[in-house]
């Protein structure tokens, strides 16, 4: 049993740190919510962006309250909520992504749907499917540390943490110390969709943990939406994760793979 | 030799929990600055020259000490002695400024040099302007668009005292997403900016600190009722609970008096079960929200249901952890009140003893006939505001 777990975990793992260790940088992730902009295009994005060549898609699980998130990706929430987008409904329409794609998948989103799923179920959930890794920003280290971690290890899901200009280094090295796959690198002091562009203090912030050499990867995520800001963040990290920008292109366009696939490659430059 | 342990302790713990609730559920962006504030502020507040500047603007700005006046008329009505301690007199008419000139003074300290603020039915965001306008601080008042209309006067007040008030648009553009709309704008602007929450809600150290800085209602409720009656405890203490704060200040000296029971009101809007109310014991059950584990009116899946009531300032889908906890463990007794339960309730106080309560308060007093209290008991109701700002809605039932 116990050797079997720790198997599991090792395939599961693989998925996102395969990724780093097949490719050195420039690597591209790209979020969007579950079930938007129509509840059933959830997968068709999914194979959209697998498709075009991105190295890592997140989905977003929609909340009432998402408090680090901006308009647009807000606006996203509360359509997919309306759309009838659930838990439930997201892990049956992955039932069986995994003969369909095989980019690996996060999860995006908030603690309190997790906890009325139960974390336990959730977790299982995740590896039954083949979802690799999850972000929940409402779910600080320490309470991840005194609650939940045994759980995410035995089902060998990967939690990823978040690091911020603010974030001291001392937090930063135990934030690395516990982290698995990759460290989410916030761009600025900001909520997500922010277009404050690249200052100066953003610059120095990047320098600074760079020369911090951690042991887990990073990927640069708030305020990337185009080539321009995705090639300076690959000078900085390993790549980026690409949002708001995105939401939007799939408000205006659906999950039309075409303009999936120039909006990636458009990103790439 | 075994030690007994109090089965519940109602103080936070060091990682900020009331029992199972409570805690910092926060995006990693606004962890330096909760930490900040959970490092610094009991320090702070120990300070005596902190306290010797706190106690001058309680006393000389906000007008402590409130009185606390046994209304007659109304206890012949009740059939119980019924002690009103008037937190409808304090300077702005309400005790949230208990909090705020708390808060303003641990802010200076931090050196900030913008204060956010949410509202709900704007009394705490007048008690945030009125406080950043004695300290020449700048003031972001956030406040639910159809908040907004209902409580017009208390708009025009924030912006008389210079602060920008900001429609929330979102969700149910009440009390939750205005709360939300100031953690963004705290998240956006986490170096210099201070956020007064308004209650004892959010990530600890919060529901802590706002418990103390209103603990001051029931330090004083004991040595007035003490000089008043020869005793310190009630029988009885009653406040309407919104996130909580006039409750958990006027409970917070008799946690540990299991003599004394504390009564909690909670808005039921048109029903406890009609879909539109607010009662979050009744309705609601563990989660998260805004950055404490607490009892939550939520769905099945985990969404934050949109509450009702007709007063603002309880519309609100959570409680404080603190109460979470005083209900979970049967240590308070939580009652639902109607709206109409509370307008009349409203009526019968400004009859009887000349006092226009807020709707808000309302609700306390509308609880005091459903408590079975015998002739002999001694109940103190937390007057926790005065009714001004709701004559809009007042008018409408005469
Ligand atoms: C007069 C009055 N009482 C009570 C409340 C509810 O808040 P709390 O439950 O924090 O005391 C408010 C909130 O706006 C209020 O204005």
């Amino acid at each position: 049993m116990e050797s079997q777990l720790v198997d599991k975990q090792a395939v599961q793992a693989n998925r996102i740190t395969d990724a780093f260790t097949q490719k050195s940088g420039s690597l591209l992730n790209v979020y969007f919510t579950a079930g938007f902009p129509n509840l059933g295009d959830t997968v068709s994005v999914l194979e959209g962006l697998e498709q075009a060549g991105a190295d890592f898609v997140e989905i977003g699980m929609p909340y009432s309250d998402p408090v680090a998130d901006g308009e647009t990706i807000q606006k996203s929430n509360m359509q997919a909520l309306e759309n009838g987008m659930s838990l439930t409904v997201l892990f049956e329409q992955l039932a069986d992504i995994r003969s369909r794609v095989s980019v690996p998948i996060l999860l995006m989103g908030y603690i309190n749907p997790v906890l009325q799923f139960g974390v336990e179920r959730f977790c299982q959930k995740c590896q039954e499917v083949g979802v690799d890794g999850v972000i929940l920003p409402d779910l600080p280290l320490d309470l991840y540390l005194d609650e939940h971690e045994p759980i995410f290890r035995h089902y060998g899901i990967l939690n990823i943490f978040l690091i911020t200009p603010q974030t001291t280094d001392d937090r930063i090295r135990l934030i690395d110390e516990h982290s698995e796959g990759f460290i989410y690198m916030v761009s600025s002091a900001s909520i997500t969709g922010s277009t404050s562009g690249v200052s100066d203090e953003m610059l120095a912030y990047f320098d600074r943990i760079n020369a911090m050499n951690l042991r887990n990867a990073r990927l640069i995520g708030f305020g990337i939406k185009d080539s321009e800001t995705f090639q300076m963040a690959n000078k900085y990290a390993s790549g980026a994760i690409i949002g708001s920008a995105f939401i939007r292109l799939l408000q205006e366009n659906g999950a039309d793979v075409g303009k999936i696939t120039a909006f990636v490659e458009g990103v790439r430059g | 030799m075994t030690v007994l342990e109090p089965q519940t302790s109602f103080e936070v713990s060091n990682k900020g929990f009331y029992g199972s609730f409570g805690g910092a559920f926060i995006p990693e962006m606004l962890y330096p600055n909760v930490e900040e504030l959970r490092r610094n502020y009991l320090a702070i507040m120990g300070d005596p020259a902190f306290q010797a500047e706190l106690q001058a603007l309680l006393t000389d700005y906000v007008g402590r000490p409130t009185p606390l006046f046994l209304a007659e008329r109304l206890s012949n009505q009740v059939g119980a002695t019924v002690y009103l301690k008037r937190e409808d007199l304090c300077h702005t008419g309400a005790h949230k400024v208990n909090n705020t000139v708390g808060q303003i003074l641990i802010a200076k300290r931090l050196n900030k040099q913008r204060i956010v603020a949410e509202t709900g039915a704007g009394q705490h965001g007048v008690a945030t302007a009125t406080v950043c306008a004695l300290m020449g601080l700048e003031c972001i008042v956030y406040m639910g668009s159809i908040d907004m209309k209902r409580q017009q006067p208390n708009v025009d007040r924030m912006r008389m005292l210079g602060a920008t008030v900001v429609p929330a648009t979102s969700g149910s553009q009440t009390l939750k997403d205005a709360t939300n709309e100031a953690m963004r704008h705290w998240i956006n602007n986490p170096v210099d900016t201070h956020y007064i929450i308004g209650s004892v809600v959010g990530p600890h150290p919060y529901p802590d600190m706002v418990a103390r800085f209103q603990s001051v209602i029931s330090e004083e409720i004991k040595t007035q009722l003490l000089a008043k009656t020869g005793r310190e405890n009630p029988d009885y203490v009653v406040a309407c609970v919104g996130g909580g704060s006039n409750a958990a200040g006027a409970f917070f000296h008799y946690l540990h008096e299991p003599s004394v029971r504390l009564v909690a009101a909670e808005a039921a809007g048109l029903g406890v079960l009609s879909g539109h109310s607010a009662a979050t014991t009744a309705l609601g059950k563990p989660g998260v929200l805004h950055g404490s584990r607490t009892i939550l009116m939520q769905t099945d899946d985990g969404q934050v249901t949109e509450p009702y009531s007709i007063s603002a300032g309880l519309d609100y889908p959570g409680i404080g952890p603190l109460h979470a906890h005083l209900f979970n463990s049967g240590r308070g007794d939580f009652y639902a009140i109607t709206d109409d339960e509370a307008i009349q309730a409203g009526f019968q106080l400004s009859k009887l003893e000349g006092i226009i309560p807020a709707i808000e308060t309302a609700h306390a007093l509308a609880a005091l006939p459903k408590m079975n209290m015998k002739p002999s008991d001694v109940a103190v109701v937390c007057l926790s505001g005065r009714g001004d700002k709701d004559l809009a809605i007042y008018s409408k039932y005469l």
